[in-house]
């Protein structure tokens, strides 16, 4: 299992995370999981940044007299310590024992809990039902719901042989959930076709 | 439950009166979803079976009709299919199957609730419809299969003949075809007999086809249990019918009864009528030979004077009487009696069509069915009353088919004719009718309610497909089926003989196959196959 950071803030309904290497920030819209006790709460990964790790101090350009972009790291080793990738995870469900649940778990996530990006097998147990999409889609974050949902479904079905017919069960499923949100329904649709 | 069953949908709203609305699955078609067909509806106690009647197309949000999205994209489009835009059928429930062994033993029972929401909707397996129709047995006549289904449809023809029953449908759309299926079942499964009135010389010996040809009709299918009767030899043997008697009717058989359903036909004023009665009195059964003789002399002005008859009116009678007097089957004197040797073959079991001949016009038809059943039904009740104070055999049930029944039965006549007393009296006097109509809304509404069973091809105009359905709950969901059975070769049946509506495909009748399936078990008689073989030579 690979694991992508350790856990930094914690509330109910998301958790952030920072990243041990500058940009291993797993992708938008993947599943990522950490434990509480007995718990594993999954989360989607959204709003990933990368920032100076003193707040108040701002990186400033640098590459002036520099050839590539990657001089600039190497002349300035220091660099990778003074800066952090981060990102934020919607928790979207748990899983207790052999089951999962599609709703927010009891307790939040724990601080320097260990994050890891589920495997392939895992998110297929994960989206057998549809059920998380309730939580994507009613989200209300920096990063637009609908653009989020259909980057998470995108990502989802990746796991899957056949995409396409995920994706078309999906869409279903959002039909139903968006009925008279057809602007919504519209927004995601175009973002997963095929 | 059954994994080969296709599932249509989920149950989303509905009543007991107005049926239940079902949303299809995505996977589903509309298109595939035709009005009349069976399905089942998997409630959380029983099973419930009902019949399509209404199709439907519905958007969960009504932007999608205005703006619809973009369905050229096969995504997008397989999405919205089924969630967003969505196919409903209504059904009308009609019997439900229970669950436990008692309701199987039972069997279907009319429906008396809806299944629960968001019950499973499948189309009707064979196994379904054969539950609910039966099968072929002794009592049970194969007429058709429900559409699209290869089971079969039975009448349980024992019930079926216990009323009166209509065949309706406009022309052409195969009343005909059915009425000799028909026939042809309870001549086999029914202990009644059949007295037909063969207008169009179809149902005795053989019958033209709109496809080209002609095609068997009783007598050569059941030579042994059927007679012809015939009112014009010449056309009976030109047509090389193998008659059994050529009926003639005496002057003296006409009563003043007979006349007055000729009233329209015949153009008689009132005061004709009147004068029919006048002359009767005057001349008891010999009236009509006495009339038409009369001489304008004046002793028959002193005649007229005398019974109180206006000259207009003996002029407008005269007119009408000599429509008759060139009907060459009635003669002053007719040596043998029709009604006789009809009740004759009738007791032993033989069914009897009368053929009209070139006599097409409604005016011998009206007179000759009329004449003869009012004086047929007359020994019926006498024998049937005699049955029961004596203590001895009634007389086997007789059907009395007749065609064009609105000129029997319409509001003005239909209580003075022997066909309405006995389409109200039911089976009394074990007489009941089968009338063939294609106005059914000529027809006495009291009649039609009486009818036990109908049978309806493709009808068109909105007062007969009222008439027909008149009383029926669900009336206004089978109207939609009605309307759109195909113009021929298929009918909604509904009534005492089927456990619930149903529309099918009629029988297929004209073909060899058909004439050996319909003849199966009697075993066409070896000298009827032999006298085939011949026919080949000839
Ligand atoms: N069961 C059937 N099997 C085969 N052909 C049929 C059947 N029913 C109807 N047809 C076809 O439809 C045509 C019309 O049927 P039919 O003569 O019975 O109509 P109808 O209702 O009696 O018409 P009309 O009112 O003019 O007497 C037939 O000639 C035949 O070709
Ligand atoms: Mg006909």
């Amino acid at each position: 299992m690979q694991r992508v950071g350790e856990v930094i803030e914690a509330s109910t309904t998301e958790f952030t995370a920072q990243c041990y290497e500058l940009y291993q920030l797993p992708p938008l819209g993947s599943l990522a999981k950490t434990r509480e006790g007995e718990l594993e709460l999954y989360g989607v990964v959204y709003n990933a940044t990368t920032s100076s790790l003193e707040p108040g101090r701002r990186p400033i350009a640098r590459g002036k007299d520099e050839v590539s972009e990657d001089e600039i790291y190497r002349s300035s080793p220091q660099l990778l310590k003074l800066l952090k990738s981060e990102f934020g995870a919607l928790v979207v469900g748990h899983k207790q024992g052999d089951r999962t649940f599609h709703y927010l778990p009891p307790r939040p996530a724990r601080i320097h809990g260990f994050v890891y990006l589920c495997p392939a097998e895992e998110v297929r147990s994960f989206s057998s039902s549809f059920g998380f999409l309730n939580i994507l889609t009613g989200s209300n974050l920096s990063v637009p719901a609908e653009e989020l949902t259909a980057a998470c479904l995108r990502y989802i079905s990746q796991a899957y042989e056949d995409r396409r017919r995920f994706l078309v069960a999906a869409g279903r499923e959002l039909a139903s959930l968006l009925s008279g949100q057809l602007n919504r329904l519209q927004a995601i649709l175009e973002r997963i076709k095929q | 439950m059954n994994q080969e069953r296709q599932r249509l949908g989920l149950v989303i709203r509905g009543s007991l009166n107005k049926g239940i609305e079902v949303r299809l699955d995505g996977s589903a078609s509309v298109e595939d979803m035709a009005v009349g067909r069976y399905v089942t509806i998997e409630g959380q106690k029983r099973r419930f079976f009902g019949l399509v009647t209404d199709v439907s197309l519905g958007v969960s949000d009504p932007r999608l009709a205005t703006a619809p999205p973009d369905v050229s994209d096969p995504f997008i489009s397989e999405v919205l299919k089924g969630t967003s835009a969505y196919g409903t059928v209504h059904i009308l429930p009609q019997l439900t199957i229970g669950g436990d062994v008692t309701s199987l033993l039972e069997g279907p029972q009319p429906v008396k609730t809806v299944p629960g929401h968001f019950s499973s909707v499948y189309l009707a397996s064979q196994e379904d419809v054969e539950l609910v129709f039966g099968q072929e047995d002794k009592e049970r006549f194969w007429v058709g299969n429900p559409l699209d289904m290869e089971t079969k449809v039975c009448l349980n023809l024992v019930e079926l003949v216990k009323r009166s029953n209509g065949i309706f449908g406009k022309s052409g759309t195969g009343k005909t075809f059915l009425t000799r299926l028909l026939l042809i079942g309870m001549l086999q499964k029914s202990a009644a007999v059949n007295l037909v009135f063969d207008m169009h010389s179809e149902y005795g010996w053989a019958g033209g086809s709109e496809r080209g040809g002609k095609v068997k009709a009783l007598k050569q299918l059941f030579p042994a249990k059927v007679a012809v009767f015939a009112l014009d030899e010449e056309s009976s043997r030109r047509r090389q019918v193998s008659t059994d008697f050529i009926v003639r009717i005496g002057y003296d058989e006409i009563a003043p009864e007979d006349m007055v359903l000729l009233r329209q036909t015949l153009n008689l004023t009132e005061a004709a009528t009147e004068a029919i009665y006048q002359l009767y009195r005057r001349f008891g059964w010999d009236w009509l030979r006495q009339t038409l003789e009369l001489k304008d002399a004046d002793e028959t002005r002193a005649l007229l004077d005398e019974l109180h008859i206006h000259e207009a009116t003996y002029q407008n009678l005269r007119r009408g009487l000599g429509t008759l007097r060139r009907l060459a089957f009635l003669v002053p004197k007719a040596g043998d009696n029709a009604v006789k040797r009809i009740l004759e073959y009738l007791d032993r079991g033989t069914n009897v069509v009368l053929e009209f001949g070139r006599y097409t016009d409604i005016t011998a038809y009206i007179l000759v069915a009329n004449l003869l059943s009012r004086r047929i039904y007359a020994q019926y009740r006498e024998r049937t009353e005699r049955a029961l104070g004596e203590d001895t055999a009634p007389p086997h049930p007789l059907v009395i088919t007749i065609e064009e029944a609105h000129k029997f039965l319409n509001p003005e006549v239909a209580g003075q004719t022997i066909f309405g007393t006995i389409a109200r009296e039911m089976r009394k006097y074990n007489v009941t009718l089968l009338v063939i109509d294609q106005r059914p809304s000529g027809i006495d509404d009291e009649v039609m309610s009486q009818l036990g069973t109908k049978i309806t091809c493709q009808l068109d105009n909105e007062r007969d497909i009222d008439s027909v359905l008149a009383g029926l709950p669900g009336k206004s969901e089978l109207k939609q089926v009605l309307a759109k059975l195909e113009s021929r070769q298929q009918a909604l049946i509904f009534g005492h003989a089927v456990p619930m509506p149903v529309v099918v495909r009629t029988r297929e009748y004209g073909s060899a196959d058909s004439y050996k399936s319909l003849t199966a078990g009697e075993g066409l008689s070896q000298k009827q196959a032999e006298k085939d073989i011949e026919e080949l030579w000839e």
